[in-house]
């Protein structure tokens, strides 16, 4: 007490900082950083199970990564990237419209609430359990074929599940559905961000709502776009539970639908770590740098971001 | 009159836009209610009327679906959703409070490496944990926590995405003379964040709950590589474990019930309280 009311007020509360941060970091080294660090140690070792035997580990160098780039990473790399690009076109297309609609001060769309809350909802969802429901509808003998064929749409049932765009397809719109909503309510934050007054000149001035959305809104939050776009890649390169659900681990036809991650999973399961190890160390590299530039986008843009969430946030404690 | 004129056929232009508009909506929200909405009808059919055909009109064989799921062997859905609920409510405690905790001591105290623990943990913020999950199950392993539900639990106390949405909501509504009043009054520094810090944070530790509970109920990967014994499975591995059974032989209608069991909390919970967590998401910025 005697040298809290000390009138200089020069005591350091520095070590506070250090105990109230402390558990996270511990956690993380624990947790995560160690891991990380054994996860590159074994990248470079013969270490696998033939059998009931272990292999290894021995070092080898390189071997694991150039095995690698010879055989199966070009392929699930460029599914995976594929299959991102199939839910995030259509999603960030839809996203903007919706958001562009919600936000517009001369449309005043009635029942937004309802619309925001319907929109979101598949995001919540398991996506196991959303790939096995899309797995039951879209089987041969399921719901959906026997309405299309029901309609004269298909002569005969579409055999989603065994055709590779089918397959695709399918893992696109599940990824589709789940992100949007999420999407549309991150570009609604940020158009309404976006100073009014820019909007009612260029009324004044005779812009159509098209020109007032390419002209202003899209330039002012592209930031908000990039971040989207980089955070959504990320998310894409951890694609795992929709496709493992849907194709039973197998990938679709001669794995065209196999994800970086369900390889990594396949490695894991056979133990053969010197590889997982590989293929972990190339997405943590993707990753690393896609997380810079994520880093860029927060700092970088501190003022617009943080004052309209200041904004609503001071509004939501109402 | 020519400008009468002009604001009718302004008005009409922006009627024809508004309907459009409705219309791409309701089509939308169609779209991502259809699936559940079958989801629901054919867990109420038997496995012969779902064979039989697609139908719009509910089944009466909810309890029968019920009945069969629950009294499945193989697939024990019960334990599994008390597994699911032990895990993601543990870790959803531990990741708010302590996320709660690193941001405060970040956001209220100086020290000469706040700036670098800020700047770590945004870079973090993004990266994927399967990146490091060969060492992390080596290192259960050794410890000795394999099939054991701490390895899911505990290093949800470093959830970076919570940690920055806390930061966040400190920056905009904790001014430091609250901290500073408690201190005159002799409060400890715990004292403060628990007992006057973290009530203050009460609506950014709801919403943060709500999305850490049903990330960590909705979670595959790991869970999958971690737990193997039957009574230990949480539902996503129990929903991969009916995938790869023998579908000639399966019962549709325990199959879109099992389903249900799985998504159906989550989404009740989400209809109760859909307008602060549809907030949370326009603040939070930082999800997936």
């Amino acid at each position: 007490m005697g040298e809290k009311t000390n009138k200089k007020g020069s005591i350091s509360y520095a070590k506070w900082g250090y105990i109230f941060i402390a558990p996270f970091f511990i956690i993380f080294a624990v947790f995560q950083l160690i891991p990380l660090a054994s996860t590159i140690y074994y990248s470079f070792f013969e270490y696998y199970r033939s059998g009931l035997k272990v292999i290894g580990p021995s070092f080898v160098g390189l071997k694991n990564y150039m095995t690698l780039f010879a055989t199966d990473l070009p392929k699930y790399f460029g599914n995976t990237l594929l299959l991102w690009i199939i839910g995030f076109i259509p999603q960030i297309a839809v996203s903007l419209l919706l958001a562009a609609w919600f936000t517009d001060l001369r449309l005043k769309l009635k029942g937004q609430t309802f619309f925001k809350t319907v929109i979101y909802m598949p995001n919540l969802i398991m996506a196991s359990a959303f790939a096995m429901l899309f797995f039951a509808l879209f089987s041969d003998n399921g719901p959906v074929n026997a309405v299309l064929v029901g309609m004269g749409i298909l002569k005969q049932p579409f055999s989603f599940l065994n055709t590779v765009w089918g397959n695709r397809g399918l893992i696109g719109l599940m990824n589709f559905l789940m992100w949007f909503g999420n999407t549309t309510i991150m570009l609604m934050a940020a158009i309404m961000g976006v100073d009014p007054t820019l909007y009612e000149a260029a009324e004044l001035d005779g812009c159509t709502p098209n020109q007032m959305f390419w002209k202003i809104t899209i330039p002012l939050i592209r930031p908000i776009l990039v971040y989207v776009m980089i955070t959504s890649m990320i998310g894409g390169l951890q694609m795992f539970d929709v496709p493992q659900i849907l194709t039973n681990g197998k990938g679709g036809p001669d794995r065209t639908s196999t994800t970086m991650i369900m390889y990594l999973n396949n490695h894991l399961f056979s133990k053969n770590y010197g590889m997982a190890g590989a293929v972990s160390v190339v997405l943590f590299l993707v990753c690393a740098v896609l997380c810079v530039i994520v880093y860029m986008s927060l700092t970088k843009e501190d003022d617009g971001r943080s004052k309209a969430e200041r904004k609503a946030l001071k509004g939501g404690k109402k | 009159m020519a400008n009468t004129a002009k604001t009718k056929s302004e008005k009409a232009t922006l009627a024809a836009r508004r309907t459009g508009c409705y219309i791409a909506l309701v089509l939308i929200s169609f779209l991502c209610l259809f699936f559940f909405y079958v989801l629901i009808v054919n867990s109420t059919r038997t496995h012969f009327e779902i064979q039989k055909g697609f139908s719009l009109l509910p089944g009466k064989s909810l309890m029968t679906n019920l009945k069969n799921v629950l009294n499945d062997a193989n697939i024990p859905v019960l334990t599994g959703v008390r597994n699911s609920l032990i895990v993601s409510a543990c870790s959803a405690a531990l990741s708010v409070y302590f996320s709660a905790l690193t941001a405060y001591g970040i956001y209220a105290y100086n020290f000469r490496f706040k700036k670098a623990a800020f700047a770590i943990i945004l870079l973090i913020m993004t990266m994927p944990t399967q990146v490091s999950a060969l060492g992390f199950l080596q290192l259960i392993t050794k410890m000795g926590l394999k099939n054991s539900f701490l390895p899911l639990i505990i290093p949800s106390i470093a959830a970076p995405a919570v940690f920055f949405f806390m930061k966040q909501y400190l920056d905009a509504s904790l001014p430091m003379e609250i901290v500073e009043a408690a201190r005159i009054d002799g409060a400890g520094e715990f004292y403060t964040f628990n007992k006057i810090v973290l009530p203050i944070m009460k609506p950014a530790l709801a919403v943060q709950a709500i999305f850490a509970f049903v990330s960590s109920w909705n979670n595959y990967f790991i869970p999958a590589l971690v737990l193997d014994s039957a009574d230990k499975k949480t539902l996503p591995i129990l929903i991969a474990q009916l995938r790869s059974a023998d579908f000639l032989k399966f019962d549709m209608g325990k199959v879109y019930m099992m389903v249900a069991i799985a998504i159906l909390p989550v989404i009740i919970v989400y209809l109760l309280l859909s307008k602060f967590i549809v907030r949370g998401v326009a603040l939070g910025g930082v999800k997936g």
